[in-house]
């Protein structure tokens, strides 16, 4: 086995591709928050939520509705988008215009109403997806054993994520979009509907997570807790990246998914509070993120 | 001194009539339901346990010596100081006589200790850790339903002997995981096996890939799971998927019936664990787990649901035997008869704590044998108690050995 320095090299690659697996998720998850509260000021702490929805949506599609992975794939972040919309123009409209914290208790107490109903639905030991006959098996590679599965998952939210980027940073669509956030009045004068663009934008955001949602199912097991667990580290990740930059939310996400890699090869105990670490340095010495604009 | 006349006569009079009614703290035998109500454990105990106990009150008849019987319930959120606080309240202000149900070994170490300070028993139905009955005993602690270590010896020896002889765990990372190691390690070494390397997982981790691949590359035999929950889940799931069942076995060193079911026959099936009870035993446990499904939803009841039913009914019988709810005269009395119920079979309650009872070494069933979604076990040997735990000599627990 190659060594170098008493470093088992093989365990380090496989350590350091697992972690850039995670890191897509981080990446994808991320990226909806940063839409959120870049384009639309709103602290969304129901994104672990919304993201549990999709993974349960995807496991009742497909034992109670007959809907495969792949149907999931496209059908169920569409209908946790228009959940998503459906709490917009219910509940966070009428506080858009007042402290962020009120928005930050408002999203996270529909969290904690999802996971409650869901525990009480589901119960807490969670259930099983069962992966696409398509992606099951995987490769040897001369390190490790890559699952297909994971491969995907790598492929497939680098390609949405590049996507999303592209949408906001270089289409008209998305010009429309950073400006509306910029001066709503302004915008209207010109004869955009700017409350429409809003309302999208945050259903497009949610429905990422639920995008991630079905991504994770088959290979987590779908839980009412499953959002709680890693929204904390999708906002440190948020935070490093500097609050609302969409590709530094991307960057972050895969980074930080590769620093975990490499802690859980050398030192495992600090792997789940290495990106908090990171988040404490980055405060400090660039507190509005590596990628964010100073105010 | 006319006051201290008063109170003396006062007390004599209250001694008196205590004896003639039997002597009660107060009038009635209140029973305190610790749980997770809404945590990673709450398939394992909660609204279960709170089910069990209620029904061995029913059994009984909710009434013993002529007083009512009282359950009430509260949820420690799997926090030891939640735990802690709740118990005070309930001893101090509200007569609680006993609690059953705790759940996670932090959280119910934080109990005991309140209780043993009130002189009061606690049943303890769920948690894991052999401490209880071992380095942390008292004379108010009821271990129940099973321990690390007949886990160890249930589920490890075995497979050691079988020619399994190269062991990495992936433990959880608190009091339980670091004990389940411990005491496994032992059993491992003791049939001449070794440990070639772990790795410690925090609780509720939900990615386990990089610590499989770690296991993988330790060329083990065995990758023993020393965790539970979700986790012990998530792990295998993730070493099916890594290819990793292939080349080495993975053993599931602590595996409750809604865990078990969570998994896909395709990737458990075959595993061999140990359990303290299945529900689909014989007729005995049948009977009970029938009325209790009634009750939950058709959820078939865990073993720490049918400890926690056990325990009550045993404790209340000792109450009416003993004409009183005065813990010691209690424990006396539980102590003194033999556990023989659906749920405990040739079992007895040992000086130090430990109800010591048969248990089940069963193997998950594949998909095509079985008969519907509830239809999990197969019981593959009943290990005598006495084998199965840990002898009171070495255990170490100061109060019994000294009472020998």
């Amino acid at each position: 086995m190659a060594t170098f320095f008493d470093i088992n090299l093989f365990g380090l690659f496989g350590q350091l591709l697992i972690g850039l697996i995670n890191g897509s998720f981080y990446a994808l998850l991320a990226l909806g928050l940063a839409i959120i509260f870049g384009l639309l000021k709103i602290i969304n702490f129901s994104q672990g939520a919304l993201y549990m929805l999709g993974a349960f949506a995807a496991w009742i599609g497909l034992n109670y509705l007959g809907i495969n992975y792949w149907w999931a794939l496209i059908l169920v972040p569409l209908a946790v988008g228009a959940f998503g919309i459906l709490l917009e123009r219910t509940l966070i409209r009428p506080i858009a215009n007042e402290d962020h914290l009120y928005s930050l208790l408002l999203t996270f107490g529909i969290a904690l109403i999802l996971q409650g109903l869901f525990t009480h639905w589901f119960g807490s030991s969670g259930l099983s997806y069962e992966m696409p006959e398509e992606l099951k098996g995987g490769t040897r590679l001369p390190f490790m054993y890559l699952p297909n599965y994971r491969a995907w998952i790598i492929v497939f939210s680098l390609v949405v994520c590049a996507g999303t980027w592209f949408m906001i940073e270089k289409t008209r669509l998305g010009a429309y979009l950073r400006a509306g956030t910029e001066n709503a009045q302004l915008m209207q004068a010109f004869g955009i509907n700017v409350p429409l663009l809003v309302t999208l934008t945050y259903g497009f955001g949610v429905g990422l997570a639920g995008l991630a949602g079905v991504l994770a199912a088959p290979i987590y097991t779908v839980s009412p807790d499953m959002g709680s667990n890693i929204l904390i580290v999708v906002f440190a990740i948020v935070v490093i990246g500097g609050m609302g930059s969409i590709g530094g939310a991307i960057l972050t996400g895969l980074a930080m998914g590769i620093i975990e890699g490499l802690t859980k090869y050398f030192y495992p105990e600090a792997s789940n509070t290495v990106i908090f670490l990171v988040m404490v340095l980055v405060l400090l010495i660039k507190p509005a993120g590596l990628f964010g604009k100073e105010a | 001194m006319k006051l201290m006349f008063k109170t003396a006569a006062a007390t004599a009079l209250i001694a008196a009539t205590g004896l003639a009614h039997g002597s009660f703290s107060d009038d009635k035998v209140k029973i305190g339901v610790l749980g997770d109500m809404g945590g990673v454990y709450s398939d394992i105990t909660g609204q279960g346990s709170i089910e069990a106990v209620q029904m061995a009150v029913e059994d009984f008849g909710g009434k013993v010596l002529g007083k009512p019987i009282e359950v009430v319930s509260a949820d420690t959120q799997l926090k030891p100081d939640i735990g802690s606080t709740i118990a005070r309240q309930w001893i101090e202000n509200e007569q609680v006589d006993v609690i059953n149900g705790a759940v996670a070994s932090s959280v119910t170490g934080a109990v005991t200790k309140v209780m043993t300070d009130a002189k009061k028993i606690t049943l303890i139905a769920a948690p894991a850790s052999h401490a209880f009955t071992t380095s942390a005993c008292s004379p108010y602690n009821a271990h129940w339903t099973y321990d690390v270590v007949s886990l160890a010896n249930g589920t490890v020896q075995p497979m050691v002997e079988g020619g399994a002889k190269k062991w990495f765990f992936v433990t959880a990372d608190y009091g339980f995981g670091h004990a389940l190691e411990s005491v496994a390690t032992g059993v491992i070494e003791a049939n001449g096996g070794e440990v070639v390397g772990g790795v410690r997982a925090p609780l509720g981790t939900s990615d386990f890939s990089s610590y499989i691949l770690q296991a993988q590359s330790s060329g083990a035999d065995v990758i023993a799971l020393a965790n539970t929950g979700s986790d012990m889940v998530n792990a295998l799931k993730t070493a099916a998927e890594f290819g990793v069942t292939e080349m080495a076995d993975v053993a599931g060193l602590l595996v409750f019936t809604p865990n078990a079911q969570a998994l896909d026959p395709a990737i458990a099936g075959g595993m061999k664990l140990t359990t303290g009870f299945y529900w689909d035993m014989d007729d005995q446990t049948r009977e009970w787990s029938k009325r209790y499904m009634a009750r939950m939803d058709g959820k078939i009841p865990s073993m720490a649901h049918a400890g926690a039913y056990s325990s009550t009914m045993h404790y209340l019988k000792a109450v009416e035997a003993a004409g009183t709810d005065e813990s010691d005269a209690v424990m006396a009395k539980m102590k003194e008869t033999p556990v023989e119920d659906f749920f405990s079979r040739n079992g007895y309650l040992r000086k130090d704590g430990r109800m010591v009872h048969d248990m089940l070494q069963v193997r998950i069933k594949n998909a095509d044998e079985r008969s519907n979604e509830n239809d999990i076990f197969a019981i593959e040997k009943v290990i005598k108690g006495e084998d199965a735990f840990m002898k009171m000599e070495d255990g170490g627990c100061a109060f019994a050995l000294s009472q020998e």
